[in-house]
């Protein structure tokens, strides 16, 4: 497929009904917004990643998806950061709920990276998304999710290099898509040395009956070795990894020295959660107008890096930053296994690149587990 | 809802209990006071500047002193009484003193009441320099040395930070006193509400200096939103860590002196600023 | 299921809530309200839909209080009376405060109920032991009616219960009437003696060491303060009964009840979900960690 290709692409899923969602340079960064065209994409740009910085830079020209993830994770669009769940009026002496929700939006995500897919199916187990309920055990899906994720569409693309934060082979995964990583349709992009073509790979049967509506030639053998050197490269680059082992090092090292250390250093901003793929925290809020006739709940993220999070009567249970930053990395990177049957990292590095003072959680890592029991 | 259907609810709703903050108050149109101690006034406009929504606060409280609105004053006790400015002379403090056994609640809004407010850089000096600077005749001059917050003088029930006050947390805290529930507003980090907003951080895309990691949220995200770093107009959140902060802004290529006056503004004299900002008093 | 409640071996309540989504409360009508300690009152309530809630003993609802907010509050009533749900609770918050202020006839919503329950089946044939500290006697209470309902099933029936005075002796009428059915021993205890006080001067633990139970063929549920909790776990073990037959009831901060806002996430648990009842030797290495 070529540029024409992408372009009705995106004008085909616009007039079926889709929110086309996908890479923009905004701001220093690219983030992932509404996009109407191809004119919205980002061209020619790359970035440079490390602890706390974050710059974008010229990349190959005429290239679309060189650059990394940024800033954005597509959670903001399938569990939004702030969200009615129901309004109530008062009712005589009660009340009465409105559950009326607003239709969920078709969203078409177009750049979905791998680990964003893996990322994807970790928030699926959370919220519930292609799990049946057992009231009675307890086991819900979350409505809201579900709605949103259920429509979704979702274009992947393939990653032809990895940042200096990437390490998403040490988490099980891998720069180039799998089959069943749960993708409609994954592009790889070759870059427009002569022709700016994108490879094709349909993930599924929505996938393969979009694909049908587009222009495009078959792809020869010369086409899958080119991606399969871009993929060889990008695992060859990961400037960062996970000790394979963290999960049973971080149950044996809950008191060690290292957790004081890194709260020194942790400003317990909440950035990492916020731009984490796959944290799932929020609370509720209930509003009222002035008189007290007409209420609200909204659901908003939260963190694990609030003082209110542990709240119970008679104070926090984390009080110290030291128990938020181990809660946020036990959970994440051990507790996770038992809760979701997988790590709740999928090594995008986003956690590294957006943490204001650059808190590197493979360091972390690194440090306890050569230091501890 | 009919009249007497509202009536019956009112009277059927509950009455106040003997606990802290919200549960104070009766639903009965509670009695409020603004007043102000060493202050812009800009925070007390906040209310008046609650355009849309004045007539709905004026319908559901009696303002009973409110010097910037009207000169009518009602006497106390008061339900509530919002504490602007900051504490600089004894008879202030007497005045506060006296404000606080008429109020069931008081609430202190903004920079000056929750932290002192910019006239607290005199903590930073001496008072006397900084009068036989300003005035032609310093002895008329009668000040204490330093600038303080309500806080530290008498209890405090609820505190809006800023400086100016957000309106819509000033209208969200009054809704939730009316309504005896908790106000809606946490007490992070400006990042959070960066990250809600969708705000590419300035600091790490572009290395622009920030107190957002470090600053209260609750503005709605002003500066950042705009491309500016966070000033920390709203004061130290609740796990601040300056030092950690500090240290960051110095690898951005910050001064010394830089840094100290960064941290030492609005908010100057809050214990997590004032403490960093000494530790780059060069 | 997730991992967890494989090893957990949890034991959920079976029963049918009823509600199709799990994050709107149900308006039911407070049809009592009554003191039961100078802070703590309890209150009987009745779906206004008149669809009952069904729940097991241990498992708590979210308590609405229009326009304040939502608790968790343990169900303290008795679980084979399906006509009305009934709550005990500390007036400690706004939402509580804002509970205790409702009149009859007024509307409270409800979510749930939620969480694991005090498994019964592994007391058959054994002493069943109840210790409770303050307020923890009314998530035990149901528990307690429903073993004193199948009382053939159990061998000896204990409660040993301590309160801070006489005065916060919680459910005090109806221990006194436990107490005169002889097929239940029932003990109370006070930290500190007030007025007239003829009974037992001390910590719960004291009951414990000395209670009439065979350790080596009891079941125990314990729920109080984690500390206190902890000292009867101690107590129970010193004694002979084994970790894995003594079950507690937890507390965190429990927000959406289902699993999904992350709040009460302790260790590789939920507390809303894989507890509030825990058997205690799947959390014994937890709660030993501070701040965890």
């Amino acid at each position: 497929m070529d540029e024409a290709g992408l372009a009705s692409l995106i004008t085909l899923l616009t007039k079926v009904g889709y929110q086309p969602i996908g890479p923009k340079v905004r701001d220093g960064a690219i983030v992932y917004e509404e996009i109407d065209s191809l004119a919205d994409l980002p061209v020619g740009f790359a970035d440079e990643q490390e602890g706390g910085k974050y710059r974008l830079v010229a990349g190959t020209k005429g290239s679309f998806f060189e650059y990394l993830v940024g800033p954005t994770s597509w959670k903001r669009y399938l569990f939004p950061p702030t969200h009615k769940l129901w309004s109530a009026e008062q009712k005589g002496k009660g009340f009465e709920i409105d559950k009326t929700k607003a239709e969920a939006p078709a969203y078409a995500f177009i750049g979905v990276r791998s680990c964003e897919l893996n990322a994807m199916k970790i928030q699926d187990k959370v919220f519930g998304f292609g799990r049946e309920d057992h009231e009675g055990a307890g086991i819900f899906s979350d409505p809201n999710y579900v709605a949103r994720r259920s429509k979704a569409l979702i274009i992947a693309v393939n990653c032809s290099r990895a940042g200096k934060t990437c390490f998403c082979t040490s988490m099980g995964g891998d720069p180039h898509v799998k089959e069943d990583q749960g993708f409609d349709l994954a592009l790889t992009e070759f870059a427009p040395q002569q022709t700016h073509e994108f490879m094709v790979e349909v993930g599924s049967e929505r996938g393969r009956l979009i694909l049908e509506l587009l222009p495009y030639r078959a792809v020869t053998s010369h086409d899958t070795d080119r991606a399969a050197s871009q993929a060889r490269k990008a695992r060859g680059e990961m400037g960062r990894k996970m000790p394979p082992d963290i999960k049973d090092v971080l149950k044996r090292n809950l008191d060690h020295k290292r957790w004081d250390d890194v709260a020194n250093r942790c400003l317990s901003c909440a950035n990492c959660t916020m731009v984490c793929p796959t944290c799932f925290c929020s609370t509720v809020q209930d509003s009222t107008d002035l008189k007290g006739e007409k209420t609200e709940r909204t659901r908003t993220w939260d963190s694990c890096f609030s003082v209110d999070f542990s709240y119970i009567h008679g104070g926090a249970i984390r009080p110290e930053t030291k128990s938020r930053y181990r809660q946020w990395m036990t959970h994440k990177l051990s507790n996770w296994y038992e809760q979701y049957g997988s790590s709740g990292c999928v090594g995008c590095g986003r956690c590294i690149t957006w943490c204001p003072v650059g808190i590197d959680i493979t360091e972390e890592a690194r440090v306890i587990k050569s230091t501890g029991k | 809802m009919t009249e007497a259907a509202k009536k019956k609810v009112v009277k059927a709703a509950p009455k106040a209990a003997k606990a802290p903050v919200a549960a104070k108050l009766a639903r009965a149109k509670p009695k409020v006071a603004v007043w102000k101690f060493a202050s812009c006034d800009g925070c007390q406009l906040s209310l008046l500047a609650c355009e849309d929504e004045l007539l709905d606060v004026v319908g559901e409280i009696e303002i009973a002193y409110f010097l910037e609105a009207t000169t009518a004053k009602i006497d106390g006790p008061y339900d509530i009484s919002l504490v602007e400015g900051s504490i600089t002379t004894e008879h202030d403090l007497h005045r506060l003193r006296k404000i606080r056994q008429e109020s069931k609640m008081l609430i202190t809004i903004g920079a000056c009441a929750t932290a002192g407010g910019i006239q607290a850089l005199k903590n930073f000096a001496k008072v006397d320099d900084y009068i036989r600077a300003v005035y032609d005749h310093p002895e008329f001059i009668k000040t204490l040395p330093t600038s303080t917050p309500i806080k530290d003088h008498v209890p405090v029930d609820f505190e809006l930070r800023g400086c100016p006050i957000n309106k819509a947390e000033l209208l969200e805290a009054i809704s939730a006193l009316l309504n005896k529930r908790t106000p809606n507003i946490a007490h992070t980090s400006q990042c959070i509400e960066c990250k809600k907003k969708g705000t590419v951080c300035l600091m790490v895309a572009k290395g622009v200096p920030c107190l957002g990691p470090v600053t209260h949220a609750g503005c709605g995200n002003l500066c950042p939103s705009t491309n500016r770093g966070c000033f920390g107009c709203f004061g130290p959140s609740e796990s601040a860590n300056g030092p950690a902060l500090a240290k960051q802004l110095e690898k951005l290529g910050m001064t010394k002196r830089e840094i100290r006056d960064f941290f030492r503004s609005y908010n100057a004299h809050a214990a997590a600023f004032r403490k960093t900002s000494e530790m780059y008093d060069v | 299921m997730t991992e967890a409640s494989h090893t957990k071996k949890k034991h959920h309540c079976t029963c049918h809530s009823g509600e199709a989504s799990p994050m709107h409360p149900r308006p039911f009508k407070v049809v009592k309200i009554w003191k039961e300690l100078s802070d703590t009152f309890s209150m009987s309530l009745v779906p206004e839909d008149g669809q009952p809630i069904a729940f097991a003993p241990g498992q708590f609802n979210m308590l609405y209080v229009f326009g304040v907010g939502e608790v968790p509050i343990s169900v303290s009533g008795d679980p084979t009376d399906l006509s009305k749900l009934v709550h005990t609770t500390r007036a400690v918050g706004n939402v509580s405060r804002a509970l205790d202020a409702l009149k009859e006839g007024m509307s409270v919503g409800v979510r749930g109920p939620f969480g694991t329950v005090w498994p019964l089946d592994v007391a058959e044939g054994k002493d069943l032991v109840f210790v409770a500290g303050g307020i923890g006697l009314a998530p035990l209470r149901p528990v307690i009616y429903q073993a004193m309902a199948d009382r053939h099933k159990y061998r000896n029936l204990a409660i040993l219960y301590g309160a801070r005075t006489p005065e916060d002796i919680l459910f005090d009428k109806e221990l006194q009437r436990w107490k005169a059915r002889f097929d239940i021993d029932v003990q109370v205890t006070v930290d500190r003696s007030t007025g007239d006080w003829a009974g037992r001067v001390g910590l719960v633990t004291k009951l414990v060491e000395c209670g009439g139970f065979d350790p080596t063929n009891t079941v125990a549920y314990t729920c109080g303060p984690e500390v206190m909790m902890l000292h009867v776990v101690d107590s129970l073990h010193k004694r002979g009964v084994p970790h894995e037959r003594i079950y507690l009831s937890m507390e965190r901060n429990m927000k959406c009840g289902v699993g999904f806002c992350g709040h009460c996430q302790w260790g590789t648990s939920f507390v809303c979900r894989d507890g509030p009842v825990f058997r205690f030797d799947t959390i014994a290495d937890d709660l030993k960690v501070r701040e965890l």
